[in-house]
């Protein structure tokens, strides 16, 4: 028995295949703290069709990494609540149980850290860390876990795979480690990767190899995947939506070549503008956002990125824009003044150039 | 006196070797460079280049193995601590952790003032005056600011303040390691662009050193690309763009994710940095060169200048330029 039918064996599609493989709506994720609550997440829906790629970029605190941990349901837990639900081949995974999460994890839905040093544990050899779940999730025994782990460590491009197995993850280098990382993701063969901020740290040549890595498996193995980031370069090319998250809300949805063609929220065309190109001219002055992303604690009323931006009219600051389409379906924003080709249909109303 | 046309700094026929277990590693491996007064030179390259101990033996934490660095005109390749003193107020350095690099039991003011404090320049009055000052110029708000400890700051606000901290003693040179790779775009951008205006507003001279060739360019006169503890290729930053004339520095721009869906992907670099313990004979580039030939195995490329101020290290440098005259 190949371990890609017992996965989908013990976890058959309640939905049709030409439905959205992951279905978020409505998904607020709040943390009580001592100064008040944070809703971290508020209010977000978005879905991801079978086999396609979808990146979530926003700023620290924009909610993107607490958006992936509720989606998973790892959360703390005390002191959290959610609402809203998660689709996941038709099932809500918000309704299961512990245990029957742990069915999906691994199995069904895999992460992938930013942190590879952070993630991976740093007393145990590579090898029994890739075969725990190989051995746990699809009953196999001890040689033929050995294989397969060494199996997955050449398919993810390491060299020498039997060796690196008696490794531990500080005798590997970070691409290494976020190699490592990945083929523990990919050991029980899931159907969905969430690969949260995978390459952030890394030199950009050992980037650029981490992402066409996930490209070139996701293909291989038909997987879906959603690739959060605060980098719209790095989701440029590799993804086919993307959905822009600012201060726990969607606030701009679109197929990429959209997005980058026709921004619709100032605060798109502003992450886009702050990336250095290498065609500008050496000493070309950056765009930059002014301030910072708001307290969730007590979010700002009307339009959340108003008091940073440089179009902001009263109505933005007092009433907030709700999602609507933009021409299509699949794009979405919310702004009450939205640029049209990127460029504004209001004047400016303060200098948006950071001190 | 110094001639005000010469070099700030010149590093000359540097090397840096570390003992590790029996074996000896050169992290730096006879590398030359000037940088001019008010000149932002960028150093990019991979981990393992040897980028930051090139950084770290300028302002000597590191020891050079051999090979000279001079200072404003003086040798300080040797001098002892006492002497040394003096010379490293004028260069200061920013890291790339900035919450780390900051001590999370002090408040900034005095994290701020502390170099002054050090140096017994004026009353404590005066610090604290000058501190709030500084702070204010790097876009921190003194009045919110000064009472509060590191832990309470975002990266790109501690980034801040180290170089608040940094430029207290009116450096000439600013070494700035990684500067900006554990911060988001939005806030990079913001960090970059301070340093462009403190940089004109303070004549300061900048070593900038990052993996990444798009930041490096946006901020450098001329750059520098280090592999294996070696210059591959120098030259204007916006000459090596228009002609990089090594295959290693072509292989770094391609890497860089550029924020356009239709840009045509690069062919990835293959491969990591080969063991700096055992380096590749001849041209230490040659394992992951798509151009590699058995000529690259035996014979080590030297510097060669292709155009006025652009050298390589290469013998098949890319084309549009030929390294024989």
């Amino acid at each position: 028995m190949s371990p890609r039918r017992h996965t989908v064996d013990a976890f058959p599609d309640a939905d049709e295949l030409s439905d959205p493989l992951l279905q978020v709506t409505d998904l607020t994720t709040a943390f009580r703290t001592p100064r008040g609550t944070v809703r971290a997440v508020d209010g977000v829906s978005l879905s991801v069709r079978r086999g396609t790629t979808v990146g979530v970029v926003g700023e620290s605190g924009s909610g993107k990494t607490v958006l992936s941990r509720s989606i998973m349901g790892l959360l703390p837990p005390h002191g959290v609540e959610r609402s809203g639900t998660v689709t996941f081949a038709g099932r809500d995974l918000t309704a299961m149980s512990a245990k029957e999460l742990r069915s999906v994890w691994g199995l069904q839905i895999a992460m992938i850290f930013q942190d590879p040093m952070t993630a991976l544990n740093p007393v145990k050899r590579v090898g029994a860390q890739i075969t725990e779940s190989l051995r746990l999730h699809l009953g196999m025994d001890r040689g033929e876990a050995r294989q397969t782990a060494a199996a997955l460590l050449e398919s993810v491009g390491i060299p020498s795979p039997e060796k690196r197995l008696r490794a531990y993850p500080s005798q590997l280098s970070g691409g290494m480690r976020q190699r490592v990382m990945i083929a523990i993701a990919l050991a029980c063969g899931p159907r969905l990767v969430l690969a949260d901020e995978p390459t952030t740290g890394l030199d950009v040549t050992i980037q650029a190899q981490i992402l066409d890595l996930l490209g070139q498996l996701q293909d291989e193995r038909h997987m879906t995947m959603i690739l959060v980031t605060h980098d719209l370069g790095v989701v440029a090319t590799r993804a086919d939506e993307i959905v822009v998250m600012y201060a726990g809300k969607v606030v701009e949805r679109a197929p990429t070549a959209t997005l980058f063609a026709d921004p619709k929220m100032p605060y798109t065309r502003a992450l886009m503008d702050s990336i250095p190109r290498l065609a500008d001219p050496s000493g070309t002055r950056l765009a930059t956002i002014a301030g910072r992303p708001p307290e969730l604690i007590d979010p700002p009323a009307g339009c959340r990125f108003a008091p940073r931006c440089p179009w902001a009219q009263d109505r933005c600051r007092t009433s907030e824009p709700p999602l609507r389409t933009a021409g299509s379906e699949a794009h979405t924003f919310a702004c009450w003044y939205p640029l049209t080709n990127g460029r504004p249909s209001v004047p400016v109303t303060h200098d948006g150039v950071a001190p | 006196m110094t001639d005000p046309g010469a070099p700030l700094l010149s590093v000359d026929h540097l090397t840096v070797q570390f003992r590790v277990g029996r074996g000896t590693v050169q992290a730096v491996s006879d590398v030359s460079f000037d940088v001019r007064r008010g000149e932002t030179l960028g150093l990019v390259g991979e981990s393992g280049c040897g980028k930051s101990t090139t950084g770290r033996t300028v302002v000597r934490v590191q020891r050079p193995t051999r090979g000279s660095i001079r200072f404003d005109g003086h040798d300080i390749t040797a001098m002892r601590d006492r002497e040394l003193r003096p010379v490293r107020r004028r260069m200061q350095m920013i890291f790339q952790d900035p919450i780390s690099s900051l001590n999370p039991r002090r408040r900034v003011s005095e994290i701020v003032a502390e170099p002054l404090t050090i140096d017994r320049t004026g009353t404590p009055a005066e610090r604290a005056e000058r501190a709030r000052h500084m702070l204010s110029s790097v876009g921190i708000d003194p009045d919110q600011a000064g009472d509060r400890r590191p832990q309470e700051f975002s990266g790109g606000q501690c980034q801040r303040i180290s170089i608040a901290r940094a430029l207290m003693s009116d450096p000439d040179l600013l070494i700035c390691d990684e500067p900006v790779s554990a911060l988001d775009v939005s806030v990079q951008a913001q960090i970059l662009n301070l340093l462009a205006e403190l940089r004109a507003q303070r004549d300061l001279t900048m070593l900038f050193i990052a993996h990444d060739l798009a930041v490096v360019k946006n901020v450098s006169d001329r750059v520098a690309v280090m592999y294996l503890g070696k210059i591959v290729e120098i030259a204007p930053s916006d000459e090596l763009y228009r002609a990089p004339g090594h295959h290693y520095t072509a292989a770094l721009m391609a890497a860089i994710p550029e924020p356009d869906p239709g840009a045509p992907r690069g062919q990835t670099l293959g491969g990591e940095l080969p063991s700096p313990l055992d380096p590749p004979s001849g041209c230490r580039f040659r394992t992951r060169c798509p151009a590699a030939t058995e000529r690259c195995a035996v014979e080590e490329p030297p510097l060669v200048e292709i155009a006025p101020g652009h050298r390589v290290a290469c013998h098949f440098p890319l084309a549009g330029r030929t390294a024989t005259p």
